[in-house]
């Protein structure tokens, strides 16, 4: 392998290591220092770019996080440029929950601790409720994906179905749905 | 084999799990919490660990239920499985991105799958309240209750403290969290006064 490719993944593999090591919170969280790190410092893409990525990333399986370390990865330096960014972003979340998990079953005895997660757990179900309503704001308004929210709650809250199935089913329902809306929309 | 086990579900998970944050929360409910792997009340917990601590949820939370199940290399397993879905699946894409983006098939089943994470997040809030609020049952003497008065406040302040916003700047989780937390510290040692 030549030497400028070798830098260049050592380069991608600790710009998605600092992206991994300072972004609390995933994806979302950390478009903006991934944006700046790759359009303005490294230029390896450019804004319009980075946009498409969050699309396609939205739209496949996974992640957000490991599908935009591997795009980018990708388009930047082929299939040895997705791994090393992906193995980049990984690595410090995986050591930081590996130390944690040790000492976090130490602590869990202390009557302190315990007493400090009674409201924490108060504080995270307020922090899932706020991202429901985020995320409820940004559906399509439209009656089918009320129907489609309203209905996958209702499944999963009444007879406890489980979620693959729900997500599996709901995908060909709206597949179905935009076929039947396109040939509505030629017929007439 | 608790490590191809591990590294199956995660695996699953990963390729059902479509946008970032929470939306893998519902999948980790029906997948993991079935096989006892983890109490509903740990994966509250770690919710909030895993806010506190940087990376993606995803990654977090698969390391964290590898190394309780099966030590390092269960959670090798298990980040593996929920990373490898991801990586193969964008490789394909990024070959054929034009034409992807432009796929009609696509962007039905988003039609259908955007609604649906919203629908699933919204029955997680439910479930995981019902064991933060009810883990005990549900009576009506709960509303007498010193314990569950203090976390229907601390879950209100902070649901207030999530939409809140300053000079249009959102105040961030971790510090929701840890108010919380001193909230919840609080609670318990002036019920041992009292």
């Amino acid at each position: 392998m030549e030497k400028k490719k070798i830098g260049l993944l050592f380069e991608l593999f600790f710009t998605f290591f600092k992206l991994g090591a300072f972004t609390f919170g995933g994806g979302y969280a950390m478009l903006p220092l991934m944006q700046r790190e790759i359009v303005e410092k490294h230029s390896w893409l450019k804004d319009d770019e980075i946009l498409d990525i969050l699309a396609v990333s939205q739209s496949t399986p996974g992640p957000l996080a490991v599908n935009m370390a591997t795009f980018v990865g990708y388009k930047t330096a082929g299939f040895s440029g997705s791994f090393f960014a992906t193995l980049g972003l990984v690595i410090p979340s995986f050591v930081v929950i590996l130390l944690i998990s040790t000492v976090l079953t130490h602590f869990q005895d202390y009557k302190v601790v315990k007493y400090a997660f009674n409201g924490i757990r108060a504080g995270v179900l307020a922090l899932i409720t706020k991202s429901f309503f985020t995320m409820a704001k940004q559906c399509p308004k439209e009656i089918f994906s009320y129907l489609v929210l309203a209905v996958s709650f209702a499944v999963s809250v009444i007879w406890g179905a489980n979620a693959l199935v729900i997500i599996a089913s709901c995908a060909v329902v709206g597949l179905v749905f935009s076929i039947i809306q396109r040939k509505r929309g030629k017929a007439q | 084999m608790i490590y191809l086990e591990l590294f199956w579900t995660f695996f699953k998970i990963g390729v059902f799990t479509f946008g970032g944050g929470y939306a893998m929360l519902p999948l980790i409910q029906s997948e993991v919490l079935s096989k006892g792997w983890l109490t509903s009340q740990e994966l509250i917990n770690f919710i909030a660990v895993s806010e506190s601590t940087p990376g993606a949820f995803a990654i977090n939370i698969a390391t964290y239920i590898g190394s309780q199940t099966g030590g390092i290399f269960g959670s090798f397993c298990a980040t593996a499985g929920v990373v490898l879905p991801s990586f193969i699946i964008i490789l394909i894409v990024a070959k054929f991105f034009e034409k992807f983006k432009k796929s009609k098939t696509i962007e039905g089943m988003m039609n259908g799958l955007r609604p649906c994470a919203v629908g699933l997040i919204g029955a997680a809030v439910i479930s995981l309240g019902k064991e933060v609020f009810f883990s005990k049952g549900f009576t009506f003497s709960l509303f007498k209750d010193y314990f569950f008065l203090c976390t229907l406040a601390i879950f209100a302040l902070s649901l207030f403290l999530a939409f809140f916003k300053i000079k249009k700047k959102k105040i961030h989780p971790i510090l929701i969290i840890v108010i919380s937390a001193v909230l919840g510290i609080a609670t318990g040692y002036i019920n041992e006064l009292i």
